[in-house]
């Protein structure tokens, strides 16, 4: 049932997922960690790191780290998170086809007409407000410690956090750099 | 223009796939040279009109690029062979990443090397969230409106698909019926 599960609310993001990968990243966040709770907001966190340092699209990444995992947590073997993230993969790129094949040529007549263009521009400030989401889900103890807990953690994990988006807004730092940046200061202040 | 096989199309969008960190945009200047520059399977018109389609309709963007390219150039055995080249590569190193990550997830340097990096993942999705606010003309009047989606999302714990499917119908609605041209 988990791999039909994982089937459906890929196909659903591969439909519905408008505005790039980090909507789509807001989107199985969503999904994934808020409704069907397969993911912790920490490991949600940890794939968004490996998407962006490792090569494909993000929404790629994703689907497949997602579906390895997922079923991985439930509890079955490594071989069956295989066949977890194969499903995911799958169900993330089919609407792409079935999009394209069957409604390119309906799209093509209508994509100059206002009121498709009324639709895609309310998306645009939609996704603005998706990745605002993503932004506040991941604001957790578990991936910034907290003042009573540790505040040691908590000071870290706030400087590097605006040092992150410092980095890589203003002095346009490639992100991958800062990952590893940040990586590193988590070895040297940690371990 | 050189002819396009459907193993040729496969093996330049398996090194496309490869070769290109950080998403699917930045597969852009390698598809272009791969297609257009050093092929020339298609004009760069042609190739700038295909981009902006797969931009509009949702997905991956690099997927719908693929099937698109490949669907011009050879039907759909062509996008087939194209998707799969550029998924491939992602598919099998995130795959072994997975599972070295569960193997290693309660060693010491991984974890401190995470909690490091779990702050910092953090600010880089807020940089393409201040950027998009801006591309998408967000100012002190309408931005009322990205923090209510927020809201809605992250606070009352509705997903963005629900989100999303609303705000279309919505403005096909208001478009439909409301706007005045």
């Amino acid at each position: 049932m988990l791999f039909l599960e994982l089937f459906y609310v890929f196909f659903k993001i591969g439909l519905f997922g408008f505005g790039g990968g980090y909507a789509m990243l807001s989107m199985i966040q969503g999904e994934v960690v808020t409704a069907h709770q397969w993911l912790t907001t920490s490991q949600f966190a940890d794939i968004v790191a490996i998407s962006q340092s490792t090569p494909g699209p993000i929404g790629i990444n994703s689907a497949t780290y997602v579906g390895y995992m997922s079923t991985v947590n439930e509890g079955y073997p490594a071989a069956m998170g295989v066949v977890g993230s194969l499903v995911a993969t799958t169900a993330v790129v089919l609407p792409s086809f079935l999009l394209v094949l069957l409604v390119l040529k309906v799209l093509k007549h209508y994509r100059e007409h206002a009121v498709t263009k009324t639709i895609f521009q309310a998306l645009r400030p939609t996704v603005v407000g998706l990745l605002l989401a993503a932004v506040l889900v991941l604001l957790t103890k578990d991936n910034f410690s907290s003042p009573s807990e540790n505040m040691w953690q908590f000071c870290i994990s706030i400087f590097l956090s605006v040092a992150a988006f410092v980095g890589t807004f203003f002095f346009k730092i490639n992100p991958i750099r800062m990952i590893l940046l940040s990586a590193v200061a988590g070895l040297l202040l940690y371990y | 223009m050189t002819q396009f096989s459907i193993f040729h199309g496969f093996v330049t969008f398996l090194k496309i796939g490869l070769f290109t960190i950080g998403g699917g945009y930045a597969m852009i200047p390698l598809i272009e040279r791969e297609v257009v520059e050093r092929h020339k399977w298609m004009e760069k018109e042609e190739f700038l009109d295909l981009m902006s389609l797969s931009q509009a309709l949702p997905g991956v963007f690099a997927v719908n690029f693929s099937i698109y390219i490949g669907q011009r150039l050879r039907g759909l055995r062509g996008s087939l062979a194209l998707a799969a080249g550029v998924v491939l590569p992602s598919f099998i190193i995130i795959l072994l990443v997975a599972m070295f990550f569960i193997a290693f997830a309660d060693n010491k340097v991984i974890e401190a090397i995470f909690k490091g990096v779990r702050p910092a993942v953090v600010a880089l999705i807020a940089v393409p969230c201040v950027k998009l606010g801006k591309a998408a003309r967000i100012t002190p009047s309408n931005v009322w409106f990205p923090l209510l989606v927020a809201a809605v999302i992250a606070l009352v714990g509705i997903s963005p698909v629900y989100v999303i499917i609303a705000v279309a119908v919505g403005a096909f609605i208001y478009g439909r019926y409301f706007k005045e041209d």
